[in-house]
């Protein structure tokens, strides 16, 4: 794969410039939030906080932070800093638990959004001669047209075909001899397994797809190796980080190393905070991603609160980017539970069972006070019975499932067997915890 | 030179040796021998019936952990000393013995005792030559 550079100057520049850069920036937002937005003009005011108190980066610390609830109160347009004349974009979010939460784009804003668009799909490995097919689903999203105006400005082949109808997709991408794809990690697998169905009229060979984009959902490693191994051929994927709050997908993506995800941090300012004190940690931690866009204009976004939990590497990147790089996700805040003091994440446990035989994926994490401390408990549901001949394979399970969980966690936990399907089953978001620390015993 | 012992993985609830003991039941299932190992957690329940492939399935609908293995099922003359020599002639052989449990033989003049050992075919080999009856069906 060939390491290109989308824009030199922004991306490789030295930390010294860059934060230059991001203060000057910063100021001239909060002067721009002062003088056009109602919202941010009371909520500052209400901070004290103006342009002149923003002396250094550290001083964003006096702005108030910017949560969902915000953009959900004001719907539909009641964060929107510019007149409707000047908007020519607007995108909303599916807006499963309440009111949509709807975005707004000046031309200005369209034309940074492709740029920081275009800067990830070259790290990904798109050039001007990729033909590359967008199964996203087009529509309100903002992961189908951001992905098409950013590898429109590097000037590739887009070819958008949207999500669904597969055996179509599968024939455009034999026909036009696609190079790279669009789509979530889930459905990019799909045609995979889809394409060797179908293997015995059209071989895996008559694909030329040499590159995944894929984002709007998150990816293990297990499952990008799985994906890779079912195209085969050399298929190499990415992965892409963004929100339609922070202009969709475009914050940050992988290059070719794929040891963190590139931020463009000439437009996102980015502090990892701790989700229960809301200070701002140090860094290298990990906590909750904070971002404030420093270029958005139509709808202006200070310090928000994007309940990601990840941290951040300032490290400069063996491809060549000076840009700082953000962990892939590791877990949500409004999941983190918090045992002795450590934080936990269900997805840590999720990890930790992964690759091991003879278990469900299904898993309850258990919470229990024992005197003045906490214990936590993980029932996993035993489902290979071979394991039952001899007593000690199931006490080798248990201390492999012990091993594993407590290595990750850094907290000692008790492991338990539990027989199949007696975990319960979610149809939607699972429950994974069951706190019992505050039950009266 | 073996019989056929089911496994069962439990959990330690009140109850559920009953549930799982009334599911072959139901099923009209002879149970022949029962041993538990436990933790204070779980249990493996380790059964001889008369049809075990049955069992096993009807265990399995119930959505249950359940595993059919083979068994070394040992005649012992009715004698004092008969455990011990038996169990001596074992291990001569360097074979460990991982748990055993009684196997009643209705009007037999022979006890007889289900052995799980590490080396089935060694342990085998050992107690024919020492002349010990293995049965080979559920009597």
């Amino acid at each position: 794969m060939e390491n290109r550079i989308f824009n030199k100057e922004m991306e490789c520049m030295s930390r010294k410039d860059l934060e230059t850069l991001q203060l000057e920036r910063l100021k001239a937002l909060v002067d721009y939030c002062e003088k056009n937005s109602a919202f941010y003009a009371k909520r500052l005011a209400a901070a004290g906080v103006t342009a002149d108190k923003i002396k250094c980066l550290s001083d964003i610390e006096y702005i108030p932070y910017t949560t969902k609830d915000d953009l959900r109160d004001t719907y539909p347009f009641g964060m929107l800093s510019v007149p409707m004349e000047k908007i020519v974009r607007v995108h909303a979010s599916s807006g499963t638990t309440g009111n949509p939460t709807v975005v707004a784009y000046t031309r200005e804003d369209m034309e940074n959004w492709s740029e920081q668009v275009a800067r990830l799909a070259m790290a990904a490995g798109a050039t001007e001669s990729t033909k590359v097919q967008i199964c996203f689903g087009y529509g309100m999203f903002t992961g189908a047209l951001g992905l098409h105006y950013g590898l429109e400005k590097i000037g590739a082949t887009v070819i958008p075909t949207s999500s669904g109808n597969t055996e179509k997709q599968l024939k455009f991408m034999r026909d036009f001899q696609t190079d790279a794809i669009v789509a979530t990690p889930s459905y990019c697998m799909y045609l995979a397994e889809a394409a060797r169905g179908m293997a015995d009229k059209y071989p895996m060979e008559s694909y030329n797809l040499k590159y995944g984009i894929l984002g709007s959902e998150g990816s293990t490693p297990e499952m990008r190796t799985e994906i890779e191994n079912h195209w085969g051929n050399g298929f190499f994927c990415t992965d892409n980080y963004g929100m339609s709050e922070l202009n969709g997908p475009g914050m940050s993506g992988e290059c070719m190393y794929r040891d963190g995800l590139h931020i463009n941090e000439d437009h996102f300012l980015c502090e990892i905070i701790d989700s229960n004190s809301l200070s701002v940690m140090d860094k290298g931690s990990t906590g909750e991603l904070v971002v404030t866009n420093l270029t958005k204009r139509g709808l202006p976004i200070l310090r928000y609160r994007t309940k990601d939990i990840t941290n951040i590497n300032y490290d400069a990147c063996k491809c060549g980017r000076t840009s700082a790089r953000m962990h892939k996700i590791i877990g949500r805040s409004d999941d983190m539970i918090k045992v002795r003091g450590v934080n936990v994440f269900p997805s840590q446990v999720e990890s930790a069972l992964i690759g091991i035989n003879g278990i469900s994926p299904n898993y309850l994490i258990v919470l229990r006070r024992e005197g003045y401390s906490d214990s936590m408990e993980v029932r996993v549901e035993l489902i290979d019975g071979s394991l039952l001949d001899r007593y000690g394979e199931l006490v080798k399970l248990q201390k492999t499932i012990h091993d594993n969980i407590k290595n990750i966690l850094g907290i000692e936990i008790k492991v338990s067997l539990v027989e199949p399907n007696s975990i319960e089953r979610f149809t939607g978001k699972a429950k994974r915890v069951l706190d019992l620390r505050n039950e009266n015993k | 030179m073996f019989i056929k012992q089911l496994s069962v993985f439990i959990e330690n609830k009140d109850g559920r040796l009953a549930e799982i003991t009334g599911i072959i039941a139901n099923a009209g299932i002879d149970i022949r021998a029962i041993s538990i190992s436990d933790t204070t957690d779980f249990g493996i329940l380790r059964l001889i019936v008369d049809k075990p492939e049955f069992a096993e399935k009807a265990l399995k609908e119930a959505g249950l952990t359940v595993s059919l293995s083979n068994v070394i099922a040992v005649g012992i003359p009715d004698k004092k000393g008969g455990i011990a020599e038996t169990l001596a002639a074992i291990a001569d052989k360097d074979v460990s013995v991982e748990y055993m449990y009684e196997y009643i033989v209705p009007n037999s003049d022979h006890a007889y005792f289900i052995i799980r050992v590490a080396d089935n075919e060694k342990a085998v080999a050992a107690l024919q030559s020492h002349g010990c009856e293995l049965l080979t069906e559920v009597k």
